[in-house]
């Protein structure tokens, strides 16, 4: 039997999301096709959500593309397709990226090692230093604080994840829910996510509350991690000092919880609970253009 | 005094030799350890420049594997040996990385800067006084430096002594030399 999985016309956080609640009562090893075709619009998130989807499922689950000339050209101009054909049974017409250039400022590309951390923070730098600047109207102090914080989020791959991961980073026009440019980082791993990490760590005491949300509490907010090295934790706690200097959103969810720091522009919960569950940690970083100048 | 490019360092450790940025934990234990190796073949007491010029950018968890690892291990009680080092070619997109490690682990640096040598990091204000006037001085006692401060000469070598041994002044003979001081 194959269950068909919606995906939604909008396929953001929230609209993965949809996804995600159609996906609960399907069992791990059924056959699942995850119907895109009515799909028009996907964020870095919502792309590399979907690939991670995929390395959830025992049995290899199939997509049917996009329909939209638009919606599937602009998903072969990420890549996506590139990893998609080996994550699903694609069905109808997937296109490859033509050699050269893209305008995708970084296209989905798997994370599993360090070395992968350093291609994608090189080859990022130079296009974030454009667009933090003149599409953004951000300091150009930002695009360093940018680099980093896309470095300490790939690295929650490699440190904590257990498995390989996806990234992708892109501007765009956010008009549903801000109305102005934003650039997105969207960093999605099917791993042990936070609550196993946690789990991990020596000398650990168990309290009354201790559940997915609780573990994004204590890593987000408290700094805490599986390590004894007290020198770690520094890379979460640099990124939430960039995410409240440059008013941008981090959200991060994982299992059944998502936490998230919610900057003026935007009306989030802080934490949201009881969640459909999904394996590993999805991170998303928004950084809005500035409207006036503050400094 | 050794010179150590991290820039080199770097794209001597990483498999391809393109990179420019210093970038995540492995990265930076993989530098500390080259830069450690560097260092064996030196003297009892070194001075070591850090060169930081060819490094685009470092995030924090480099900074910690690379700037603090480095400097708990020779401020530590036993270190390996006596080792000084001096930070070069520092600039705003290295900056930040350090600060939060520094401030993390209560540690201070010797930076080479436009307008000549400071301590940065966690000193606490009479420290920072003390060092400011080392460096002044050039060669100085701890007995001078209480004549000038008119200050017993046990509280002055206390604090002379401190910053010896976070590595931000020289103890030569009887004497101090703060790091980019003139040694006289």
């Amino acid at each position: 039997m194959t269950t068909v999985i919606n995906v939604p016309p909008s396929l953001d956080d929230q609209g993965f999301e949809q996804v995600l609640e159609q996906l609960a009562p399907v069992p791990q090893d059924e056959k699942i096709l995850v119907d895109a075709r009515h799909c028009r619009w996907a964020s870095p998130y919502g792309l590399t959500a979907l690939l991670t989807l995929a390395q959830t499922r025992a049995e290899r689950p199939a997509l049917a593309v996009p329909e939209g000339e638009e919606t599937v050209g602009y998903w072969a101009r990420t890549d996506f397709f590139k990893y998609a054909d080996e994550l699903y049974e694609l069905h109808g017409t997937a296109p490859r990226r033509a050699a050269g250039d893209s305008r995708v400022l970084l296209e989905v590309t798997p994370v599993a090692r360090s070395e992968d951390v350093h291609d994608v923070v090189e080859r990022v730098q130079q296009k974030a230093q454009q667009i933090i600047v003149h599409e953004l109207n951000m300091d150009a102090r930002a695009t360093v604080g940018f680099a980093m914080t896309l470095s300490e989020i790939c690295q929650n791959i490699v440190e904590h994840a257990g498995r390989g991961g996806w990234v992708a980073v892109q501007a765009y026009t956010w008009k549903k829910r801000l109305g102005r440019r934003v650039v997105q980082i969207a960093v999605c791993d099917a791993g042990i996510g936070f609550r196993n990490s946690l789990e991990g760590a020596p000398g650990r005491v168990r309290d009354d509350r201790w559940d997915d949300g609780a573990a994004l509490e204590a890593a987000v907010i408290r700094g805490v991690t599986r390590f004894r090295d007290p020198g770690r934790g520094q890379g979460l706690a640099g990124v939430r000092r960039y995410c409240s200097r440059w008013e941008t959103k981090l959200s991060i969810r994982s299992g059944t919880a998502r936490i998230a720091l919610v900057p003026k522009w935007d009306e989030d919960v802080p934490l949201e609970e009881n969640l459909s569950p999904f394996p590993g940690a999805q991170v998303q970083v928004t950084v809005p253009e500035r409207t006036a100048p503050t400094e | 005094m050794n010179h150590i490019d991290l820039g080199t360092v770097l794209r001597q450790t990483v498999s391809a030799n393109l990179y420019s940025n210093l970038v995540t934990r492995p990265t930076g234990a993989a530098v500390r350890n080259q830069i450690e190796l560097l260092m064996r073949e030196a003297h009892e007491r070194t001075l070591t420049v850090l060169d930081f010029s060819h490094v685009s950018m470092m995030d924090f968890s480099c900074a910690d594997e690379v700037i603090a690892k480095l400097l708990l291990r020779y401020c530590a009680e036993n270190p390996p040996h006596e080792a000084y080092f001096l930070f070069r070619g520092v600039t705003d997109d290295h900056w930040e990385a350090i600060e939060s490690v520094l401030e993390r682990h209560g540690l201070a640096l010797a930076i080479e800067q436009e307008d000549g040598v400071h301590v940065v990091g966690v000193l606490s204000e009479r420290e920072r006084r003390v060092w400011e006037a080392v460096k002044r001085r050039g060669r100085t006692l701890a007995a001078d430096l209480a004549g000038e401060f008119g200050e017993a000469e046990g509280e002055v070598q206390s604090t002379l002594d401190s910053l010896w041994r976070r590595r931000l002044v020289m103890h030569l003979d009887e004497q101090y030399v703060a790091l980019g001081g003139e040694r006289g």
